[in-house]
């Protein structure tokens, strides 16, 4: 049992080393991570600031002019311009200067004055449809506070309910709460699998594999000293990562320390798993790459990081059951926002536990195919 | 430079390309694969959120407003008896939302103050969170309306928005993310296609085979670039049928502006491989600066799901060396919108500046020596 140990731990030492003495592939493993890091957490936010938008004002009025003060005046928009005919909001709209055009009739302050309901019709680029939906939502709270305004002041009588809005967890609706935590489980996922992904396609073109083989190693220690690297760096890469997030972007941490790093340990398990699984089944490592890339990109887009995993289509929906990133997301996002305990996350445990000793089991397959 | 030489590179890529049978997988494989999943998977307009509804006191009122809530194709409510087991619901993710009428809403609707119809949303996904805020205040506007009508008199809203979609009137997310998506995949195809064709000829050994030939390293990267090039196209060309015929997305735009835009796009992608390639000297680094410049970056940074006008200057900023930034805002213009030639031009411009730098630096960084 000692010997297997320090197999194993040999075999692990020589393949972090050959991870790490590569000036430029330890550049890749360790300096993108985190830059990438930074720059999706503030790149990756559908939060709308300053939608860009232009005035046709017809009616030049008091009220029309009182109406664009608070459009101009939120924080969400910004006023880039004033057009005097149709086609001058047309070009602002299809050449992309603004988001939203705002066309107030010609009757606007009189209509108002004299209780009819006065008319503005707000145009919206939808070329990105969210974008368009949300200006369109902002656009009519203003317009409902604008209303709420003018009935108070005229003495009229007020729609019989309203609706009142709270948000739990996240009051603010700060979008950069829900990302970053995701960018977490994005970039160790991504790590251990550039650890892992390619390191038997490589050693298989270079011929060192068939050197491996012929030593006592069993095929499960190969495996054990292959995984550990991958498991080690992803490890330590979300560690810093998950610090970042507390640290730099001041994403408030409510849950337990120990259900999260349960979930690290279970989602490393199955990424590197998977990893090794694709490295054994590659003959070169361009195949390798191909198969990293094609687990990697479904399982990103369909983890329910950036759009909700509700919005699939059922059949879709069973497909996200089998990509790790989307239960490690539930976990990061629990513990970081909802302050979930170990308890609240088993659902998440075992189907990254079963996916996990599922692809082990294959890849160490692999490996014993080839040696026969 | 030798048209013979250089049709003679091209034949040993091409039985290169046929040896392993990987690139023509990533070339048709891959985007047929990816737009199958993507397409159906990813959207971002929520239907039948699950709603957990707690009414305190029920009313003639309070019904009403709830048979509205279920005719809509937005929310799918669920009677909960109290607002204790509507929070277990939704701390458990069986529900996403819940709305609340107290007990003395019916009251309050009847005597002029203002009864609130309480939206409790979970904002741990802000986005989903105002999607679902936005579809209550439509559904409450509509209720109202029939309401009044009902009562014999009509909704008095001081001003009333009319608010005009432009170009994608259903707001149907898919009508945009396809296109965008197509940048995406293509931005992958292209520098997954080249990003190791040098660097293994340099692993392996046979560049060394190359280099006593009296090729020029202009023929090299050609005869590199054009198999994969027209590979590319081939996936470009069966993505754009897939997007118009299976997601039924609409082509406002000329085809010959698509491809005309694509084979840029192409090429620009193509040299970023190329350049990764050129500087790596070994495909295990090439295949790692590969996965980390290629497809993150394109997926977050291009503005096909967050919009760059959402973003901070600087990153914004940032955005501009992303190639894939050019091509989404390109085909989702195109698609869309029809030829607007101001977006076209000026995100032209931004790709050909990059696919010249690629070239440039990957032609003036490849030496046709050994160190």
């Amino acid at each position: 049992m000692r010997q297997v140990l320090q197999r194993v731990l040999a075999l692990a030492r020589k393949e972090l080393l050959a991870l790490l003495r590569d000036a430029a592939s330890r550049a890749v493993l360790i300096g993108p991570p985190l830059i990438q890091l930074v720059v999706f957490g503030y790149a990756a936010t559908y939060d709308l600031k300053n939608v860009p938008f232009v005035v046709y004002d017809q009616d030049q009025g008091r009220l029309s002019r009182d109406l664009i003060a608070r459009f101009a005046g939120s924080p969400s928009f910004s006023l880039v311009g004033v057009v005097h005919d149709q086609y001058a909001l047309e070009q602002a709209i299809d050449g992309e200067s603004a988001l939203m055009a705002m066309d107030i009739g010609p009757n606007f302050t009189s209509d108002l004055e004299s209780g009819r309901s006065a008319h503005v019709q707000l145009i919206l680029d939808g070329r990105n449809s969210n974008t368009a939906g949300l200006a369109s939502g902002y656009a009519q709270s203003i317009v409902t506070t604008f209303n709420g305004a003018q009935i108070t002041q005229n003495g009229w009588v007020p729609p019989s309910t309203i609706v009142v809005v709270r948000a739990w967890f996240n009051p603010n609706l700060d979008s950069q709460w829900f990302t970053v935590p995701g960018i977490v489980g994005l970039l160790t996922l991504v790590v251990s699998m550039l650890a892992t992904g390619l390191s038997v396609a490589r050693e298989r073109e270079m011929g060192t594999f068939d050197q491996l083989l012929v030593t006592p190693m069993r095929p499960a220690e190969i495996l054990l000293g292959k995984a550990i690297p991958g498991f080690l760096i992803g490890a330590l890469e979300a560690t810093v990562i998950v610090l970042f997030t507390v640290f730099w972007f001041h994403v408030p941490f409510t849950g337990s320390i120990a259900a999260l790093y349960l979930g690290l340990f279970f989602f490393l398990l199955s990424t590197v798993g998977i990893g090794l699984m694709i490295s054994s089944l590659a003959v070169t490592q361009q195949q390798g790459l191909l198969g990293v890339f094609l687990f990697l990109v479904p399982a990103i887009v369909l983890s329910g990081f950036a759009t909700p995993i509700a919005n699939m289509p059922q059949i879709v929906q069973y497909i996200t059951l089998l990509d790790p990133l989307r239960y490690f997301l539930v976990v990061l996002r629990g513990s970081f926002l909802e302050g979930g305990g170990v308890s609240l996350f088993w659902p998440q445990y075992w189907p990254l536990a079963v996916i996990g000793v599922v692809s082990m089991i294959v890849a160490g397959r692999l490996f014993r195919r080839r040696l026969s | 430079m030798k048209a013979m030489r250089l049709t003679g590179l091209m034949r040993k890529e091409a039985y290169e390309i046929i040896r392993d049978p990987s690139s023509i997988a990533i070339a048709f494989v891959l985007p047929l694969v990816l737009l199958l999943i993507f397409g159906y998977g990813v959207s971002l307009d929520a239907h039948h959120i699950k709603t957990a509804v707690v009414v305190d006191a029920p009313t003639q009122v309070t019904a009403s407003f709830l048979a509205e809530l279920g005719r809509s194709q937005w929310f799918e409510p669920t009677p909960y008896v109290d607002m204790t087991s509507a929070n277990d619901a939704m701390m458990h993710g069986r529900a996403d939302a819940i709305i609340w009428l107290r007990s003395d809403f019916t009251r309050l609707s009847y005597s002029s103050g203002s009864a609130p119809i309480h939206l409790i949303v979970n904002g741990v996904d802000a986005n989903n969170a105002r999607t679902i805020e936005n579809y209550l205040n439509g559904t409450w506007l509509l209720w109202l309306r029939q309401e009044a009508t009902l009562h014999g008199s009509h909704l008095h809203m001081p001003v009333a928005a009319e608010t005009r979609v432009w170009f994608n009137p259903a707001l149907r997310s898919r009508d945009y993310l396809v296109p965008g998506l197509i940048a995406i995949i293509m931005s992958l195809v292209g520098g997954l296609l080249t990003a190791l064709v040098v660097s293994r000829e340099w692993e392996r050994g046979t560049m060394e085979g190359i280099m006593v030939t009296p090729v020029s390293k202009t023929e090299i990267l050609l005869g590199k670039l054009v198999p994969y090039f027209v590979m590319g196209m081939g996936g470009m060309v069966l993505s754009t049928a897939m997007a118009v015929f299976l997601f039924a997305v609409p082509l406002r735009g000329s085809l010959l502006v698509l491809f005309a835009t694509s084979a840029l796009f192409m090429l620009t992608a193509l040299g970023m491989g190329l350049l990764i390639s050129v500087l790596a000297r070994s495909q295990f680094v090439a295949a790692m600066v590969a996965i980390v410049t290629t497809f993150l970056p394109a997926f977050i940074l291009s503005g096909f799901l967050y919009d760059i006008r959402s973003m901070p200057l600087p990153i914004q900023h940032l955005t501009y060396i992303i190639a894939a930034r050019y091509f989404v805002a390109v085909l989702q213009s195109t698609f869309l919108a029809g030829n607007v030639w101001t977006v076209i031009l000026r995100n032209c411009l931004g790709m050909a500046v990059l696919c010249a730098f690629f070239l440039g630096i990957a032609l003036f960084r490849f030496r046709k020596r050994m160190d």
